[in-house]
C-alpha cells in the first residue's frame, strides 16, 4: 500500500470499517473515557496516573483529558457546560500553582513536574520538571480552549487561561544540550543527562515551543534535535527509525501531518503521518519473524511500545534466559522486548495502518481475559511470562488496572480515526501553525 | 652497533615466571647496551610502541638509518598493557559465558563450573611473551635498527638527549602514546585502585570489582570480570556505554552486560571512596541521589591522555597542549618542520591500527617527500565486548552535521540464518550510503564476530567498491558475513522502481 492509499483509508475512517469493527471501537472508545471520568480529582483537575491505589497525577494524562472533554462532548457523553467546568478547574489550578521550582512546588518557568500529588498538586516521587509532558499538558490546554470557542463566560475565561498557561512557559530555558531540548530538569541536580536523542515523540514540544512569542526554542533547537535523526532500511521499509511504537503515535494524536513535510521528509520524499504508517508495518514484520521466540507474536500481535510489564523471574524463553522488565519502552527490532504487548499503540495505529492494526485489535479485543477488551485498555499483556492469575486465566501476564495515558490515546486516535476531530482543532491554534512553519514545515493543511 | 647488545642476564628476570622472564627479556632487556649514536639520523623515533615499531622498522627496511628509542618496554601498552592481554582475558571469558550456555546446544555443562584465574592470567602471560618474540629488541637490532632504552629528551631543533647523549636527526618521529588519566575522586588514591597496566598483573580475582569509566576498555574489562565470577559494578557519568558510538550499539553493549550480571550505573559519578573494613566504599551520585556501595578492587584510569611530558618539546619548537597532545597538520607534521607524530600523542582516535597506519604516513611524508593525508585513511575499530561493536567511516550523525543526505541498510543478525544456526542473533549490520546513491559513508556493525566482519566494508570503502557491486559478490553461505551482501542486496530492491518493475513483468508475460 503507498502513501497515497494510506491517506486515503485513514481519512475515510469509520465508512470503510465493518459494523462488528465500529460497535468494537465504539465501546472501546467510549469505555476509554470513563477513565477520565473516574479518575479525576473535581476540585482541580488533575488525573490520576494509573488507576492503581495512591497512584499520583500525571501532568500528560490531565492533557490528555483535557483533550477527550471535546470529544465527549461531541459524542454526548457529558454535557458541554460540565466539561466546561471541567476544564477550567484543571486551569485555573496551573494558573494560581507554584511556580517557585522548589522540591515541594508544582513547577518552574511555566513547566511542571511529570507527578503531582492528586490532592495537593505538590511535586511527587521526586519527578523532574518534565519538558515533554509539559507539552502533552498544554496542547491538552490549546485543543480545549480552541473547542470551547463559545462567548459565555466561563469559556472565555477557559480560553484566556489557556493561553496565559501557554504564553507562561519559557520553552527556550530548556534548550540545554547543545541546543536541544533537555528531557527533564530537578531541584536537586539541575537538568537530566538523558541524551534525549534521536526521532522521538517530541514533534508536538517543537512545534509548541517555537510557536511561543513570549519565550520561544530557537531554530537551532529543531535543527539540533533532526541532526540526530536516522533513515534507515529496515526489513525493506525505509523509515526515520524510533524503536517503540508510541515515538510514532503521540504527536500525530494533535497534530494531523499528512502531507506536512519539514526539510528532513523534504529530503525523503516523505512525511511523519506516513513515516508512521511505515513504522507500524515493521512492528508487524518484527512479530511475525519473532526472533526472540514469545507466545502468540505474529501478523495479528504486535504492538512493542512503552508501558507496563510484567515484574516477575527470569524463565527459560527459546532456550535463552529471558528477564522481564516490568515498566519500559519497549521497542523494535533491538528490544528491549520480554514477550510484552501494548494494546493503546495498535489502537493509536488505526489512523496510520487502518487494516493490520484492525486485524490485531479484533484478536486482542477477544483475548481470554476477564473482559472484552481488557487486553486493549491494559497497559499491557504478555502471555509468555509464567503468570496466571486469577483475572487472565491461561492468557499469562495482563497489567494491573488501567494507565491514563493508554485511555487518552485510545480515545484520541479512535476518534480522528471516525471523524478527525482533534485534527481539525489543532489546525485552528495559531501558535501550533506558527510553530510548524517556523521549524520548515510546508505543505498539507498548512 | 655493538657485538652483543647485552651485558649480562639479570637476575631479577630469573625470579620471574618463565612467561614474564620471556617477555620481559624481548620487549625490555635489563643489561641492554645502547649503541654509540651516529652522527646523524635520518629518522629518529621516540617510543617503541605500535606506531614507533612500524615506523622504525619501515624506514631501515628502505634503508633509513633509524634510532629507536624506548623508555620501558617495547610494544607499548597494547602489547603490554592493552589489547593483547584484554583479548586474551576476552577470550577465556567467551568460554565460560559457552560453557555456561552450553544446555542450550544440546550439551550438558559440568554440575559446577570452576574457573582458574591463575590459569587464565597464566595463558594472557604466554600469549604476550609469545607475540614479544617478533618486536624483540634483538631482532629490531637484527633489523639494523639502533635502539637506546633511555628517556629521550628533547635539547634543540633537531637534537635529543638520551640519558646524557646528544642523538641528531634529519626527521624525528614523536610516538610516546598515551597515559592512563585518572578520575579525581576524593579518597581514591589512598584507597588505592587498578588501572589498564596493573590489572593484568592481579593473582587473586576479586570478589567484586568496580570499573569506573565505560569507554571500550572499561566495558570490556566489566564484562570478563563479571564472566570471570567477580561481582562486577560499572559507572557511566554519560547516559549510554561508549560515548563515540552510535545509540543502538552502545545500548546493546549495556544489555549484554547486564545479561551477564554486570550491575549497571549510568549517568553516574564517583564522588566519594574510603577503606572499612578491608574494603573500598564507594559513593555514587545519579540525578541529585547519592548510593553507596563495597567492593574489592577498583579497577579505573581508562580514559587516556597524550604522553607528551618531560619530551621538552618547546626546545624543539613543537606545539602541544595537555589534552589534545602534539598538534599535527593533516601530513602528520609538528609546527617543526623536522619533527612529525603519529599514534596516540596526537591522534584523536587512539587505537594500535590508527598508530601503525599514521607511523606509515610519516616514513612516506618524512622521508620521501610524500604527500599523504591522514584525513584520507579508512580506519576501522572494534570494541571487544560480546556482542563486539565495530565501526567504520562516517556515523550517521557526523553524516548529517556535515550536510551530507544519509541513508542506512540494516540488517538484524536475527534475520542472518548463520547467526541464527550459531544462536549470536543479538547485533546488526548497518551500512551509511550517500541518499540516492551506493557509495559508502560508513558502517557500525555489532555482531560476536564485528571485528572481522567489518574489514570487508573497510575493502570496499577503500577500494571505492559501492553496495551495488557488493551484492554481485557470492559470499559463503551460510557466513554471519553474509549480512553485509544482504544489506547490499536491499540497496538493489530499492532501486527497482514502479516502473522497472512494471516493464519486467511485461517482459515475463509477452
Amino acid at each position: 500500500m503507498n502513501a497515497q492509499s494510506a491517506h486515503a483509508l485513514a481519512a475515510a475512517g469509520l465508512a470503510k470499517i465493518a459494523p462488528a469493527d465500529e460497535q468494537m471501537l465504539d465501546f472501546l472508545q467510549r469505555s476509554a473515557f470513563d477513565y477520565f471520568l473516574k479518575q479525576t480529582q473535581e476540585r482541580n483537575g488533575l488525573v490520576a496516573d494509573t488507576s492503581r491505589a495512591g497512584s499520583p497525577a500525571s501532568i500528560a494524562v490531565v492533557g490528555f483529558a483535557l483533550s477527550v472533554y471535546p470529544v465527549a462532548v461531541e459524542r454526548g457523553w457529558i454535557a458541554r457546560e460540565d466539561a466546561v467546568q471541567r476544564v477550567l478547574a484543571t486551569l485555573r489550578f496551573f494558573s494560581a500553582s507554584d511556580q517557585s521550582g522548589t522540591v515541594a512546588s508544582t513547577g518552574s518557568r511555566g513547566f511542571y513536574f511529570h507527578f503531582l500529588d492528586v490532592e495537593t498538586g505538590l511535586r511527587a516521587w521526586q519527578s523532574e520538571l518534565s519538558s515533554i509532558d509539559t507539552a502533552l499538558l498544554i496542547v491538552g490546554m490549546l485543543t480545549a480552549a480552541a473547542y470551547f470557542g463559545g462567548a459565555t463566560p466561563a469559556e472565555t475565561e477557559l480560553r484566556q487561561l489557556a493561553n496565559m498557561l501557554y504564553e507562561r512557559v519559557d520553552w527556550n530555558w530548556a534548550e540545554h544540550d547543545d541546543d536541544a531540548v533537555a528531557l527533564g530538569w530537578k531541584p536537586e541536580c539541575g537538568f537530566l543527562n538523558y541524551g534525549w536523542q534521536g526521532y522521538n515523540e517530541a514533534l508536538v514540544l517543537y512545534a509548541l515551543g517555537m510557536g511561543s512569542t513570549t519565550h520561544p526554542l530557537t531554530e537551532a533547537s529543531f535543527e539540533a534535535w533532526t541532526v540526530t535523526y536516522q533513515w534507515e532500511n529496515l526489513y525493506g521499509i525505509d523509515f526515520l527509525y524510533a524503536g517503540p511504537l508510541f515515538v510514532h503515535e503521540f504527536s500525530h494524536a494533535w497534530i494531523d501531518f499528512r502531507g506536512l513535510r519539514d526539510r528532513f521528509m523534504r529530503e525523503k520524499d516523505c512525511d511523519y503521518f506516513e513515516n508512521s504508517r511505515r513504522a507500524t508495518q515493521i512492528q508487524r514484520q518484527y512479530a511475525i519473524r519473532n526472533p526472540r521466540g514469545f507466545t502468540g507474536y505474529g501478523q495479528d500481535c504486535w504492538g512493542l511500545s512503552a508501558g507496563d510489564g510484567p515484574s516477575v523471574e527470569p524463565q527459560k524463553v527459546a532456550g535463552r534466559q529471558q528477564a522481564f522488565y516490568g515498566y519500559a519502552a519497549r521497542g523494535v527490532p533491538w528490544g528491549p522486548d520480554d514477550g510484552t504487548i501494548t494494546g493503546s499503540s495498535v489502537v493509536a495505529s488505526l489512523v496510520f495502518a487502518p487494516d493490520i492494526a484492525l486485524s490485531a485489535l479484533r484478536l486482542m479485543f477477544d483475548r481470554a481475559t476477564s473482559g472484552k477488551g481488557r487486553s486493549v485498555h491494559a497497559s499491557g499483556f504478555n502471555a509468555t511470562a509464567g503468570v496466571d492469575t486469577t483475572e487472565s486465566g491461561n492468557a499469562g501476564w495482563i497489567s494491573e488496572g488501567e494507565f491514563g495515558l493508554d485511555q487518552g490515546m485510545i480515545v484520541l486516535m479512535i476518534e480522528n480515526f471516525r471523524s478527525g476531530l482533534l485534527w481539525r482543532l489543532t489546525r485552528r491554534i495559531p501558535c501550533l501553525r506558527a510553530g510548524l512553519k517556523r521549524a520548515g514545515f510546508s505543505g498539507g493543511w498548512l | 652497533m655493538p657485538s652483543t647488545p647485552f651485558a649480562a642476564i639479570p637476575a631479577v628476570v630469573q625470579a620471574l615466571s618463565p612467561e614474564d622472564a620471556e617477555r620481559l627479556s624481548n620487549v625490555s632487556p635489563t643489561g641492554w647496551r645502547n649503541p654509540k649514536p651516529l652522527s646523524r639520523y635520518h629518522l629518529l623515533v621516540i617510543g617503541a610502541g605500535p606506531a614507533g615499531l612500524v615506523a622504525a622498522r619501515a624506514a631501515a627496511a628502505l634503508g633509513a638509518q633509524v634510532a629507536l628509542i624506548e623508555r620501558h618496554q617495547l610494544g607499548g601498552d597494547c602489547l603490554n598493557d592493552g589489547c593483547i592481554p584484554s583479548k586474551s582475558l576476552i577470550r577465556t571469558g567467551r568460554l565460560l559465558a559457552d560453557m555456561r550456555n552450553a544446555a542450550n546446544f544440546g550439551a550438558v555443562p559440568p554440575a559446577e563450573l570452576v574457573f582458574d584465574f591463575r590459569a587464565a592470567m597464566l595463558r594472557m602471560r604466554r600469549i604476550t611473551a609469545r607475540i614479544s618474540r617478533t618486536d624483540s629488541a634483538m631482532n629490531l637490532a637484527r633489523e639494523g635498527i639502533h635502539l637506546f632504552f633511555g628517556t629521550a629528551r628533547f635539547n634543540g631543533v633537531d637534537t635529543v638527549d638520551v640519558d646524557g647523549v646528544t642523538i641528531r636527526f634529519k626527521k624525528a618521529l614523536i610516538a610516546t602514546g598515551s597515559r592512563s588519566m585518572l578520575p579525581d575522586i576524593s579518597g581514591l588514591p589512598e584507597a588505592g585502585f587498578l588501572t589498564n597496566e596493573t590489572v593484568f598483573d592481579l593473582q587473586v580475582l576479586p570478589k567484586s570489582l568496580l570499573v569506573i569509566g565505560g569507554g571500550p576498555l572499561g566495558c570490556e574489562l566489566a564484562q570478563v570480570f563479571a564472566r570471570f565470577g567477580s561481582r562486577t559494578l560499572i559507572s557511566h557519568s554519560e547516559p549510554l556505554f561508549l560515548p563515540q558510538e552510535e545509540r543502538d550499539a552502545a545500548q546493546m553493549v549495556s544489555d549484554a552486560l547486564a545479561r551477564d550480571g554486570v550491575e549497571i550505573h549510568l549517568n553516574s559519578t564517583v564522588t566519594k571512596v574510603h577503606m572499612e573494613g578491608g574494603k573500598k566504599v564507594v559513593e555514587l551520585l545519579n540525578d541529585g541521589n547519592t548510593a553507596t556501595t563495597r567492593v574489592d578492587e577498583i579497577l579505573t584510569g581508562i580514559g587516556r591522555l597524550p604522553a607528551v611530558q618531560g619530551l621538552n618539546l618547546k626546545a624543539a619548537g613543537v606545539a602541544y597542549d595537555a589534552e589534545a597532545g602534539i598538534h599535527v597538520d593533516d601530513f602528520l607534521r609538528t609546527s617543526n618542520p623536522r619533527i612529525y607524530a603519529a599514534g596516540d600523542v596526537c591522534l584523536e582516535h587512539q587505537f594500535t591500527n590508527t598508530a601503525e597506519a599514521s607511523a606509515r604516513i610519516v616514513v612516506r611524508n618524512a622521508l620521501f617527500l610524500g604527500r599523504q593525508r591522514m584525513s584520507a585513511l579508512t580506519i576501522p575499530w572494534c570494541t571487544y565486548t560480546d556482542p563486539e561493536v565495530a565501526h567504520v567511516g562516517l556515523y550517521v550523525k557526523e553524516a548529517r552535521r556535515r550536510r551530507i543526505p544519509v541513508k542506512t541498510f540494516t540488517i538484524p543478525m536475527h534475520d542472518v540464518d548463520r547467526a541464527i544456526a550459531d544462536g549470536e542473533e543479538d547485533g546488526f549490520v548497518k551500512i551509511h550510503v550517500r541518499e540516492g546513491s551506493d557509495k559508502i559513508l560508513g558502517a557500525t556493525i555489532v555482531a560476536r564476530h564485528a571485528g572481522e566482519m567489518i574489514n570487508s566494508i573497510s575493502l570496499a570503502m577503500v577500494t571505492g567498491v559501492g553496495l551495488r557491486t557488493l551484492a554481485n559478490v557470492v559470499h559463503a553461505y551460510p557466513t554471519q558475513g553474509a549480512a553485509i551482501r544482504q544489506a547490499a542486496d536491499a540497496y538493489v530492491r530499492t532501486r527497482l522502481t514502479p516502473l522497472m518493475v512494471t516493464l519486467a513483468r511485461r517482459w515475463l508475460q509477452r
